[in-house]
């Protein structure tokens, strides 16, 4: 581990930038182990441990409001008791295990790293650890990698099954810079695509801080997180489908839909919710939509079967949400996929 | 502080069998059992980290440590330039593998991919590896040489792990191909696997001018101080090796590993006690790992369902300047009489890191694929898979004609589909998800290795057992306990059992499902020389008089025989007033001739999702027979992690090699899958006992690797039971299973 210095941070108006390259410590559920390995080298960590005040959330009218530093499980808890957010609580509890989502926060589960095996292995050409060394999964192993959003110097996936729900469910972030400047970004415009500079992967500044997670309270469907894995627990997804519909006399009045594990980060499938809003709901349809959202799709060998397994599950869970809607017109919240 | 120290174990406990909890329970739970890297010194060890070389094959050309050296905290940095003398790798040639010199930075030359190149010895783990990272080096690469085609393997290995001959065959298979009336032709291929046990390769080495102390985690220890003997060229009895608690080994620790040779050569150089502990992904690289596999196999039956042709021809790499082949197709040549049988191994040598053994080597895969193959056989017969097995069971051994000590291989398909329910079994649709049942078998050879061990009584009637024996988890502590307590007629309290150390009598330690047998009945001779000596002492006919222990009295006889001896009188000559007996195992002459097996029927409920091609088990059921069992409880335990591996080498276990540079990809947990808790269904398993006393005098055989034999092809078979999907090339992951939906 390179030698580092420690600066907590007990407010996000306190925070100033350090001397040196830093990174922000929340969880360290992925940044402790990227710092083991040395792909993480910062000269400071800024300690978010003691910042209580975005350990709680909280909603108005318009919004819940999701502290930064909430834990996944406190998080899968609050969205467990709101049908609205089912989705997120099925994503969440999806991922890794009880241990790790009790220490994983929301924030720091957004901007988790991709479990590209090339990336952690220090002694290999990795684009996105060391710009320009090339890219050694491809055309190497690359079960796990990305179908979508790749370029020629990198196909590595972002892993979060939280993050793709929040795109579904079209979550912004709250930030605040070192020079006390705030915005808020969607998560769905949040990420990167890789292009030639894979190794900036969000369109934070240096030290832009998140400081919360706003979800709207629009009005929400029948809602399924379909997550498929090797085992039933503690395994990142091969492929995931996030969806949210209503229906109306069979037709699809809303629907928002993100896929997970299959681009460079969780993917907001935008022209698939096109095709298939304002449209009769069938199972033609449905293989149609399938098409349409895997179009641009690209496999790499090791991953070519990601592409029919993601059409597969989505034409499923897409059919499920429907049936599911048209037997209980209004109906809003989790149903469990069969 | 001794295993049983807590002395916890409930009176009525003490007879063999007796499913009586681990007597090293308490101290485990508590935290208190010390594994290697958790010894306390009286000064904190310096901690040593190991830097891997990034490519497979090459020569190192140039190294400088400079920069390294000069970090806070950096002790030394020790490289081929100024590591100590050492017996070349792999010397000498006539030395057993876990004998011969692990020279490690004593040439240039990489072996494999993360082979050490340099050891960073420093105050601490952080400061170590950051310096490691400082180190400029340039390797020479050679090409890279692995096995990616089955027919580049055209050696013939010297011999198959388990003493098995490499080719072994009867009757003319081809013919009986041709004459077949139904015939499969298959290809199977498995993966490379680790043994990833829990507690990774460790060792805390001590060296004060005279004696080299190890605290290691290690299978065999007699070996590994002969190892280390040999690879610093230093006399036997100035080594001494403890490894009382070891967190799982599974083969990769029955030789010493790159950990133990690099804290000796630091603590050699430095006099003070270094500790290395391999990462995980260390682990993939710097220990050693199963090899993958292709097994070719055809096989004929008759239109009545009678096999008439096997054929299993296994195609693996072996590791350069390492002799291990595992024997694949050994399976293939017991599982099933039939006239014609013909079995083949070919190797490759290739630039991988260290191949060996694994759990169950040979069976854990060759099961896999042959009785996936038998299964399909029985389809294309249209037989059901369990009537097809009964069917062609074998009354002798099919290729030697030898008698089985023992063979209850019947009983257990018998029972076992019983117990299932697999004659009632009823496959079921849940919307996207279909269940289906599998069947299959395993066989187990049965050996006995030379070992020995003493029981001594002190004066206040307390036994001891001393043996350099390990407990991987097996529960060794507690069967040895239980074979003194039963031989005594005392509680196993009264019992104490000191393990993993060097200078007690050398053993068979634990690998090969030899150690309980082995070890067993060298403390099982212990006591009994014990007994005739103290009614030497006693002045009595050993045999002639039941002999008791009560309280600080020897108790010889009943009713009006009685005579009793306080035991302080008796062994007062005695040293410490303490009476040490050895007792020795070896193979029974005679007993050989007779083929030795364990059998296993195992049954698998799953159910697959038809969208995804996700498998989840429902259910598994496993019915043995392993000679008289020892202890239900921990015999049970090893059989169902056997089967729970067996879950995960159907299933998940895939370790995947870089052909351009020969590295192993998915080094770590996250992504070198094996069955966590949510992937078992309900697990049970049953008994068929029947004590074997030409196998050993205690009438045990092996289980810990009898669990896993069979287990996986079970489950692949009800994946097929389910969806008609046969997946040929495992594991079997969703993806495979979804393109053949």
């Amino acid at each position: 581990m390179k030698p580092f210095t420690v600066m907590p941070l007990e407010e996000a108006n306190d925070l100033r930038h350090p001397s040196g390259s830093a990174r922000f410590l929340a969880g360290g559920t992925n940044l402790v182990d990227l710092m083991k390995h040395q792909i993480e080298t910062p000269d400071t960590l800024i300690d978010l441990s003691c910042w209580k005040s975005a350990n709680t959330i909280c909603e108005d009218e318009d919004q819940f409001l999701i502290g930064a530093m909430v834990s996944n499980t406190a998080l899968a808890k609050f969205a467990y008791q709101h049908p609205s957010l089912s989705l997120l609580a099925q994503a969440l509890l999806s991922g890794a295990t009880v241990q790790l989502r009790n220490r994983a926060t929301t924030a720091g589960n957004l901007l988790q790293r991709t479990r590209c095996y090339q990336f952690y292995d220090t002694t290999k050409p990795c684009n996105k650890r060391e710009p320009g060394s090339g890219c050694s999964a491809i055309g190497s192993f690359n079960r796990i990698h990305a179908i979508l959003g790749t370029s020629p110097h990198c196909i590595a996936s972002h892993p979060s099954d939280m993050a793709t729900a929040m795109t579904a469910l079209d979550a912004s972030v709250n930030t605040i810079t070192p020079d006390g400047q705030t915005r808020s970004i969607p998560v769905r415009q949040l990420y990167k695509l890789p292009g030639d500079t894979p190794q900036v992967e969000t369109w934070l500044q240096e030290n832009e801080l998140i400081v919360n997670v706003s979800i709207p309270k629009h009005s929400a469907g029948t809602q399924i997180y379909k997550k498929v894995r090797d085992r039933s627990s503690y395994a990142f997804a091969l492929v995931s489908v996030a969806c949210d519909m209503q229906l109306k006399d069979g037709i699809i009045t809303d629907i928002r839909l993100a896929f997970g594990s299959v681009g460079p980060h969780p993917w907001h499938a935008l022209s698939t919710e096109t095709f298939l809003k304002g449209k009769t709901a069938t199972t033609a349809l449905f293989e149609e939509a399938a098409e349409v959202a895997l179009s641009p799709a690209q496999g790499f060998g090791g991953n070519d079967y990601k592409i029919p397994m993601l059409k597969r599950t989505l034409i499923h869970v897409l059919q499920q949400v429907a049936d599911h809607q048209s037997a209980q017109p209004g109906h809003q919240g989790a149903i469990y996929a069969r | 502080m001794p295993a049983n120290s807590s002395k916890n174990t409930g009176a009525g406990d003490y007879t063999i069998g007796a499913p009586a909890n681990r007597v090293d329970g308490p101290l485990k739970v508590q935290g208190k059992a010390r594994y290697a890297a958790e010894n306390q010194f009286d000064t904190k060890p310096l901690i040593a980290w190991q830097l891997g070389a990034p490519v497979a094959s090459g020569t190192l050309t140039h190294i400088d440590t400079t920069r390294a050296e000069q970090q806070t905290g950096v002790h030394m940095v020790i490289t081929h330039h100024n590591a100590p003398a050492q017996l070349p790798f792999g010397e000498p040639e006539d030395k057993g593998r876990f004998m011969q010199s692990r020279a490690l930075l004593n040439d240039t030359r990489i072996r494999y991919a993360g082979f050490p190149i340099a050891l960073v010895v420093a105050d601490t783990l952080e400061q170590a590896r950051y310096a490691a990272s400082l180190i400029d080096f340039d390797i020479d690469a050679d090409e890279v040489d692995l096995l990616e085609d089955p027919n580049e393997a055209t050696v013939v290995p010297e011999d198959i792990d388990g003493g098995y001959d490499a080719d072994a065959s009867v009757g003319d298979t081809d013919h009986a191909l041709k004459q077949a009336q139904t015939r499969l032709d298959v290809r199977y291929t498995t993966p490379s696997q680790v043994s990833a046990a829990l507690e990774p390769h460790a060792t805390i080495a001590s060296y004060d001018g005279t004696t080299l102390q190890v605290h290691t985690s290690i299978q065999i220890i007699s070996a590994a101080v002969q190892c280390i003997a040999t690879t610093f060229k230093l006399e036997p009895d100035t080594i001494e090796i403890q490894s009382p608690y070891v967190g799982g080994g599974f083969g990769s620790k029955l030789g010493i590993h790159n950990d133990a040779i690099l804290a000796c050569m630091a603590t050699l150089l430095l006099k003070k006690p270094v500790k290395i502990v391999m990462t995980r992904r260390q682990v993939f690289h710097n220990a050693p790992h199963r090899g993958h596999s292709t097994q070719f196999m055809s096989l004929g039956a008759d239109n009545q369902g009678g096999l008439q042709a096997v054929q299993h021809h296994s195609f693996m790499p072996m590791a350069r300047d390492y002799a291990f082949a595992e024997g694949s197709g050994v399976a293939a040549r017991i599982n099933y009489q039939a006239p014609a049988i013909d079995s083949q191994h070919r190797v490759k040598v290739v630039d991988s890191p260290m191949i060996d053994s694994v759990r169950a080597p040979g069976d854990a895969i060759g099961s896999l694929t042959f009785e996936s193959a038998i299964d399909e056989l029985a389809h294309q017969l249209g037989l059901d898979p369990l009537t097809f097995r009964q069917h062609n069971l074998a009354l002798k051994h099919p290729i030697t004609g030898a008698d089985f000590s023992t063979n209850n291989l019947r009983e257990c398909l018998d029972k076992g589909a019983d117990s299932f329910g697999w004659h009632t079994r009823k496959k079921q649709q849940r919307g996207s998800k279909k269940t289906g049942f599998g069947v299959a078998v395993g066989m187990r050879m049965n050996i006995i290795v030379p070992a020995a061990a003493s029981v001594s009584i002190n004066q206040h009637g307390a036994l001891t057992v001393d043996t350099d024996m390990t407990d991987i988890g097996t529960g060794t502590y507690t069967i040895l306990s239980q074979i003194v307590a039963d031989y005594f007629a005392l509680p196993v309290s009264q019992v104490t059992v000191n393990l993993g150390n060097s200078r007690a009598p050398a053993s068979c330690g634990s690998g090969g499902s030899f150690g309980a047998s082995s070890c067993g009945t060298a403390v099982l001779n212990a006591c009994e020389g014990l007994a005739a000596s103290l009614c030497e002492l006693a002045g009595v006919a050993m045999g002639t008089e039941q002999l008791n222990i009560e309280g600080d009295n020897l108790v010889l006889g009943d009713g009006q025989t009685r005579q009793q001896h306080a035991l302080a009188t008796l062994l007062s000559q005695q040293d410490n007033g303490t009476l040490s007996v050895t007792g020795e195992a070896a193979p029974d002459e005679g007993n050989e001739d007779y083929a030795q097996y364990s059998s296993a029927a195992h049954f698998a409920e799953v159910e697959v999702d038809t969208v995804t091609g996700e498998v989840r088990v429902l259910r598994q059921h496993g019915a043995f027979s392993a000679g008289r069992i020892l202890n239900y409880k921990t015999a049970g335990s090893q059989l169902k992690g056997g089967m729970i591996w067996g879950t995960s080498y159907a299933l998940f276990e895939d370790l995947q090699q870089d052909k351009r540079d020969g590295s192993f990809i998915n080094c770590d947990f996250a992504e070198y899958h094996f069955a966590v808790n949510r992937d078992i269904g309900e697990l049970t398993i049953e008994f068929i006992e029947e004590p074997d006393y030409k196998a050993c005098k205690l009438g045990s055989k092996g289980i810990g690797e009898l669990g896993i034999t069979g287990a996986g092809a079970a489950i692949a078979n009800a994946v097929f039971d389910a969806t008609g999907v046969r997946v040929r090339d495992f594991p079997v992951t969703p993806d495979k299973v979804m393109l053949q939906l």
